[in-house]
C-alpha cells in the first residue's frame, strides 16, 4: 500500500493498538520546560512512579525567564520558584537541563534543532503547542498537555488516536520580500484557523523544497494555528546538511546508516490524503494580521474584509480597526522580533541586511530577542549586534519574551506591536496589547518607517 | 480521576467563537507549580477589569446564570497546549463544556481531567443558547453512557461522539497513566526490538 510520510513514521512507532481506541505511540524525544512540567512531576511523585527514560528527555528554561541580567537572581518570586522547581525535578530524575545562562539554553523549539536533538523520522513531544516546529525535519512532533507529560515520563509513550493526513502544496516562484512567515500566514488566512483540526499536515511543493531549515521551521511552527496537531516536510539534502555535525547528531558510520533510512522518508507517489490543497506561490505577498486570531490575515497592501461576522466585529473592536480599512500608514510604536517562529540566525540576518545604515523611527521601540544563546553568540560573531545597535534596536538575552508576556517584556495596553511571533490573541503580549503578526522583514521595515508601509517597493 | 456517568444541571452561556486558551487562563497565571487556585483566574481579563472589579456584561458574572455546564461558541479552546485551561474550568466548577467544535489539544486535556467536552451540531448549539436565554433555569442532561445531551423541558436531544476508550476511562474513573504503566513490558520489548534494528532513530537515542 502507498503510504504518506506521516504514516511511515507513525507506524514505525506504534507499540500496540487498543481495539476501537487509540494507539500506544512510542516517543523518541521528550522536551520539557518550566511551565508545563511541574504538575506532571508532582503527579508521578504522588503515585510513586519513576521516570522511565530520563536520557530521552531534555529540559530548558524559556517561557518564564527574564531577557535582561540573566546572571542575577530572578526578581519575580513566582518565576524564580518555578525555575528552582525545574532544576530540582531535573536533578532528582537525572534529566539534562539547559538552565538560564547555560550556553545551550534557549527556546525549546530553537535549541533542540540546533543541538541536533531533533532528527528526521523521530517522534518528539513537548508540553507546548508549537512543538510542531520540529516537523521541519520530517519528524512527527506535537504539543501535549501536562497529563500527557506525566504519561510520557511514566512510559515513554502516549495514547493517541492517529490523526488524518492533510497536504498543502505551494508551487511556483515567491515574490520579492515574501518570507516563509508570509507563506504560512497566507495559508492560514486562506484555509482558516480550524481547517487543520484532526489532521497532521505535510507541506509539499518546490517552495518548501527550496526553503532553508530555518524557513521550514517557521512554517511548521504555525501548523497549530490552523488547528493541525503538527506539520511536516520530507527530509532532504538540506535537512541532512543541517543535522550533520550538530552536537547530538549521529556521527560517522551511524550518520550514514541513519541517512540511508531518512532518505526513505517521503510520501509514496499516489499515496492518498484525506484532504489536499494547492496554492500558487505568486499569489503570496507580505502578510499582516488585523484581528485576534492568526487566520485574520491580509496582504500588507490589502484591506480588512467587510462582513466578517460577529467574531470579526469583536476582534476589530479590540484592535481599533474598521472593516474595509487599509492598514498602510498606520503608526506603530512597538516591534518584536523573536519567538520560536522567527528568532533563528537567518531571521536576524534578514533584519540586519534591511536595517543596515538606517535608523529606526523615533516613535518605535524595537525589541530583538534571539531564540537561544547560540543564536545570540552568532549575532555577535557576525557583527549583527553592531548593526542593530546603530539602528537603535534593543538586543536582549534569549527566551520566549514578548511572545507570551509571562515576564516583564509586555506591550502596553492599547499599543500596536508588529510581532514575528505566532499568536495575536487578545492580551497575548500583555493586557490590552494589540498584536499584528508579520515576517521579520515586515517588522524591520515597520520599525524604520514608524508605520506599516509597502516596503517591497524599495527592495532591490 | 473522578467518575463521570450522567449530569443534569443548568447552564452558563458564553456565546463567543474561537475562545482561545489565553482567554481561558492568561499566561501570567501560569507561574505556579501546582493545580490549586486556577478557578479564580478563569477568563480573568474578561471577567474583571484592570482594577479587579467584575465586568457586569460578562456571562459568568451574570447572576441569572448558574450551573456546571458551560455552553460556548465554535472552536473552543484553540491556542496553546496549557492544561491549566482545563484545570481552571474544572476548578471554577464546570463539569461539561458544550460547543460545536473543540480544538484538539484542549479536548484531550479536558478528557484527561474528567471534564467532558460535548460536541453538538451548530443548530443544536443555537437551540441551547436560545433556551438558556429564554429560561436560565432550564435543565440540560448529559448522559455519557448513551452519548446523549437532552433539554429536559422539551425533550429535544442530540447524540454526541466520544472515543470509546476515553468513554470507558471516564465512566470508570481510570486514566491513561494507569493503562500505560500496565503496558511497560510491551513498551520495553518494543525498545529492545528497535535497538537491534540500527536503521531506525530509536536505536540511537
Ligand atoms: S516563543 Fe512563544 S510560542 Fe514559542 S515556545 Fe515560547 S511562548 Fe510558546
Amino acid at each position: 500500500m502507498k503510504k504518506t510520510l506521516f504514516d511511515k513514521i507513525w507506524e514505525a512507532h506504534v507499540v500496540d493498538s487498543i481495539p476501537n481506541g487509540p494507539d500506544i505511540l512510542y516517543i523518541d524525544k521528550h522536551l520539557i520546560h518550566e511551565v508545563t512540567s511541574p504538575q506532571a512531576f508532582n503527579e508521578l511523585k504522588e503515585r510513586k512512579i519513576p521516570v522511565l527514560r530520563p536520557d530521552q528527555i531534555v529540559a530548558t528554561a524559556d517561557h518564564n525567564t527574564p531577557t535582561q541580567n540573566q546572571h542575577l537572581p530572578i526578581k519575580d518570586v513566582l518565576s524564580r520558584n518555578q525555575l528552582k522547581q525545574l532544576s530540582q525535578n531535573c536533578a532528582d530524575n537525572n534529566i539534562t537541563l539547559y538552565g538560564l545562562g547555560h550556553p545551550n539554553n534557549g527556546i525549546v523549539h530553537v535549541i533542540a534543532p540546533e543541538l541536533g536533538i531533533t532528527q528526521p523520522g523521530m517522534t518528539i513531544v513537548c508540553g507546548d503547542s508549537h512543538t510542531s516546529t520540529h516537523g521541519a525535519f520530517g519528524t512527527i512532533a506535537f504539543g501535549i498537555g501536562t497529563s500527557q507529560v506525566s504519561q510520557v515520563f511514566a512510559s515513554q509513550c502516549l495514547l493517541v488516536e492517529k490523526p488524518k493526513n492533510l497536504r498543502v502544496n505551494v508551487s511556483g516562484k515567491l515574490k520579492k520580500g515574501v518570507l516563509p512567515k508570509d507563506v504560512i500566514l497566507y495559508i492560514i488566512s486562506k484555509l482558516g484557523t480550524n481547517s487543520g483540526t484532526g489532521y497532521f499536515c505535510e507541506y509539499a511543493g518546490n517552495v518548501f523544497e527550496e526553503m532553508s531549515m530555518e524557513g521550514r521551521m517557521t512554517v511548521c511552527n504555525m501548523s497549530i494555528e490552523m488547528g493541525a496537531r503538527g506539520g511536516l516536510i520530507a527530509p532532504d539534502e538540506t535537512t541532512f546538511e543541517y543535522v550533520k555535525g550538530k552536537e547530538f547528531a549521529p556521527k560517522g558510520e551511524r550518520f550514514n546508516r541513519l541517512k540511508a533510512y531518512w532518505e526513505t522518508l517521503k510520501t509514496d507517489q499516489g499515496a492518498k490524503f484525506d484532504q489536499e490543497y494547492f496554492i500558487d506561490a505568486e499569489e503570496i505577498e507580505p502578510m499582516i494580521t488585523y484581528g485576534t486570531n492568526p487566520g485574520m490575515g491580509i496582504k500588507i497592501t490589502g484591506s480588512i474584509p467587510l462582513n466578517g461576522g460577529k467574531s470579526a466585529e469583536k476582534a476589530l473592536k479590540y484592535m481599533g480597526f474598521k472593516a474595509g480599512e487599509s492598514l498602510l500608514e498606520k503608526p506603530i510604536n512597538y516591534i518584536f522580533i523573536g519567538s520560536c517562529t522567527n528568532s533563528r540566525i537567518e531571521d536576524f540576518r534578514t533584519v540586519a541586511a534591511y536595517i543596515k545604515g538606517k535608523k529606526k523611527a523615533a516613535n518605535v521601540n524595537a525589541l530583538i530577542v534571539p531564540g537561544s544563546q547560540q543564536v545570540l553568540a552568532q549575532i555577535e560573531a557576525e557583527g549583527l549586534k553592531t548593526i542593530f545597535e546603530e539602528a537603535g534596536f534593543t538586543l536582549r538575552q534569549p527566551g520566549c519574551s514578548a511572545c507570551l508576556a509571562m515576564n516583564d517584556d509586555k506591550i502596553p495596553e492599547g499599543e500596536y506591536c508588529v510581532s514575528t511571533s505566532n499568536r495575536n490573541f487578545e492580551g497575548r503580549q500583555g493586557r490590552g496589547a494589540r498584536t499584528i503578526l508579520a515576517s521579520p522583514l515586515t517588522a524591520a521595515a515597520t520599525a524604520i518607517a514608524g508605520k506599516l508601509t509597502d516596503f517591497t517597493k524599495h527592495l532591490n | 480521576m473522578e467518575k463521570f456517568i450522567t449530569l443534569t444541571d443548568t447552564a452558563v452561556p458564553l456565546e463567543i467563537e474561537n475562545i482561545d486558551t489565553d482567554q481561558i487562563i492568561p499566561a501570567r497565571f501560569l507561574k505556579v507549580t501546582d493545580k490549586a487556585g486556577f478557578g479564580d483566574n478563569l477568563f480573568r481579563d474578561w471577567r474583571f477589569d484592570q482594577n479587579g472589579n467584575p465586568n457586569k456584561d460578562f456571562g459568568l458574572n451574570n447572576q441569572k446564570y448558574k450551573g456546571s455546564i458551560l455552553v460556548t461558541g465554535d472552536n473552543f479552546g484553540c491556542g496553546s497546549s496549557r492544561e491549566h485551561a482545563a484545570w481552571a474550568l474544572k476548578a471554577y466548577g464546570f463539569k461539561v463544556i458544550v460547543s460545536s467544535y473543540f480544538a484538539d489539544i484542549f479536548k484531550g486535556n479536558a478528557l484527561n481531567n474528567g471534564l467532558l467536552p460535548v460536541q453538538v451540531s451548530p443548530g443544536f448549539l443555537k437551540k441551547l443558547f436560545r433556551l438558556i436565554d429564554e429560561n436560565p433555569s432550564a435543565e440540560i442532561k448529559t448522559d455519557l453512557e448513551n452519548q446523549k445531551i437532552e433539554i429536559l423541558s422539551t425533550g429535544e436531544s442530540e447524540k454526541f461522539d466520544i472515543d470509546p476508550y476515553k468513554k470507558t476511562c471516564l465512566i470508570n474513573g481510570f486514566d491513561d497513566i494507569d493503562y500505560l504503566v500496565s503496558k511497560i513490558d510491551s513498551i520495553k520489548k518494543f525498545e529492545e526490538k528497535n535497538r537491534k534494528n540500527e536503521s531506525t532513530p530509536s536505536a540511537f537515542i
